[in-house]
């Protein structure tokens, strides 16, 4: 698997700039993520993250590229030891609620195509 | 002329304070990891530019922050804090058996020796060490493996190792104390550690006196004088002249004994500070009056100090690790409330003016006396 991440500059980049349009490697489409305000801060980027994955495209292998690319996330989405998803972070796309697909299902066609990002959401809890 | 640099950890992120040795006029920069909690904020006596920070939500985990500049800039570093093997079990608060489950960082200890080594208090209680500025982290086992282990239970705030005392001189001498289950002490730098509860009564066990159980909020020791410890628990201000082998009660005349945190005077080893709070389920000072007592004597008699404090409709709680001294001559002494206020006194306590007003609840305040 190779993955590239893009942007961490101090604007919103545009698509184009995010490699969302251009092929990724080997002519492939960007895996599209859109972080939570507080994990973008902490990776430091802005908007949407580009990977370019090169095997099946399933919750786990977005995470994981995702954690190789930013290792500051590690922990913050899924338990260190476990991988389970943390109890207050969710996983939407393409208007449905993937939180609780098992993490090697494929994920929507769009997401795999890079028309629509994999989102990962904090839940409304607290304050 | 010596400067002073104040590290403030609140529910919502952390500061840093900074003036010179008048301690009058203070520079406040933050929040850093603005929105996140901070439970604890400190620097190492070695090298006092190298800060660590526990960042933690409820969402996101736990994250352990590293400065090497003082507070200007930082960088997350290790957040892998499994426990060594099998996690065990301890009680819960109904009275049955929960396995360990981490949840986050309340205590960083850098060593007064090794500017890389640091130590980690985490709940569910255990203790965990960093010989490499927080690159990686290992559990230090024996503690959390103490046959006494299925007998201790979660505080209100959850089972937490909350404080971390180094002894200067023997730096394998270190004391842990969990609620609620105690104090533990370790001669061998961690390997293997007992707990010195001895003298503690407890009203909340069916066995008021036993071995462990005790909701101990906090501990200090004084570095000229490692064998004299000073406890804030749960109700009762205690001391122990022996390591902590034997505790007597110093309550006194405080007018009341429930509160979090205790300090001592960096230049009189009987100096010691608490902030006394009405009781266990009103946890706010008594009277509307914010009073930090002093004893002189090391106990037993206590004198309020109320002067540049609220004296009336004040509400607020001084939590356990949000109380610390500077060691300039006069001692300034710190602490933050659960109503954002931090205030300082360059006079040993006589007087008090707030650094700041409004910050988000204060977690933590920790001092560093700078060249």
């Amino acid at each position: 698997m190779s993955e590239v991440g893009h942007e961490s500059g101090g604007r919103l980049p545009s698509l184009e700039e995010a490699g969302v349009g251009a092929p990724a490697g080997q002519g492939r489409p960007w895996i599209r993520v859109v972080l939570p305000a507080h994990l973008r801060t902490l990776a430091g980027v802005r908007g949407e993250v580009s990977l370019d994955l090169a095997g099946e495209v399933t919750q786990r292998a977005v995470l994981d590229a995702l954690e190789q690319r930013y290792p500051m996330l590690k922990g913050t989405i899924r338990d260190r030891e476990t991988a389970k998803r943390r109890a207050f972070v969710r996983f939407f796309a393409c208007e449905e609620d993937l939180s609780h697909d098992p993490p090697d299902a494929p994920l929507p066609a769009r997401v795999v195509a890079g028309e629509e990002p994999f989102c990962v959401v904090g839940a409304i809890a607290g304050g | 002329m010596s400067k002073v640099r104040v590290l403030v950890g609140t529910r919502k992120g952390a500061f840093v304070m900074t003036s010179d040795g008048a301690r009058r006029d203070w520079r406040v920069e933050g929040p850093f990891f603005g929105g996140w909690e901070v439970y604890h904020v400190s620097g190492s006596p070695v090298d006092p530019d190298r800060l660590y920070a526990s960042q933690s939500t409820g969402w996101f985990g736990q994250l352990v922050q590293r400065s090497d500049d003082g507070g200007k800039s930082w960088n997350p570093v290790d957040n892998d804090l499994s426990y060594d093997g099998d996690t065990g079990m301890h009680q819960w608060y109904d009275g049955s058996l929960r396995p360990w489950e981490f949840t986050r960082v309340w205590h960083l200890e850098p060593s007064p020796l090794d500017r890389d080594t640091v130590f980690a208090g985490v709940q569910d209680a255990a203790i965990f060490r960093s010989d490499d500025a927080g690159g990686s982290w290992s559990e230090l086992p024996g503690l959390r493996k103490h046959g006494t282990a299925p007998d201790w239970a979660p505080g209100a705030g959850g089972m937490c190792l909350h404080t971390i005392v180094i002894d200067r001189g023997d730096p394998s001498r270190m004391f842990a104390a969990i609620s609620a289950a105690g104090v533990f002490r370790t001669l061998d730098a961690g390997k293997s550690w007992e707990p010195i509860n001895r003298g503690l009564r407890s009203a909340h066990m069916p066995d008021e006196d036993a071995e462990v159980g005790h909701c101990v909020h906090r501990i200090a020791m004084h570095p000229s004088r490692p064998n004299v410890l000073f406890m804030q628990k749960h109700w009762d201000v205690m001391r122990s002249d022996d390591g902590g082998d034997h505790w007597h009660e110093i309550s006194g005349d405080l007018p009341t004994d429930f509160g979090f945190p205790v300090a001592i005077n960096s230049n009189q080893p009987d100096t010691v500070y608490v902030v006394p709070i009405t009781s266990d389920s009103e946890h706010y000072v008594p009277e509307g009056k914010l009073r930090v007592y002093r004893s002189k004597v090391g106990g037993n008699e206590w004198e309020p100090l109320t002067r540049g404090l609220p004296q009336s409709n004040c509400y607020v709680n001084i939590l356990r690790d949000a109380m610390a001294v500077d060691e300039l001559d006069s001692c300034g002494v710190y602490f933050g409330t659960t109503g954002g206020q931090v205030y300082a006194s360059a006079d040993d306590g006589d007087t008090w003016e707030a650094i700041v007003r409004d910050l988000p609840a204060v977690l933590s305040v920790e001092v560093q006396t700078l060249p």
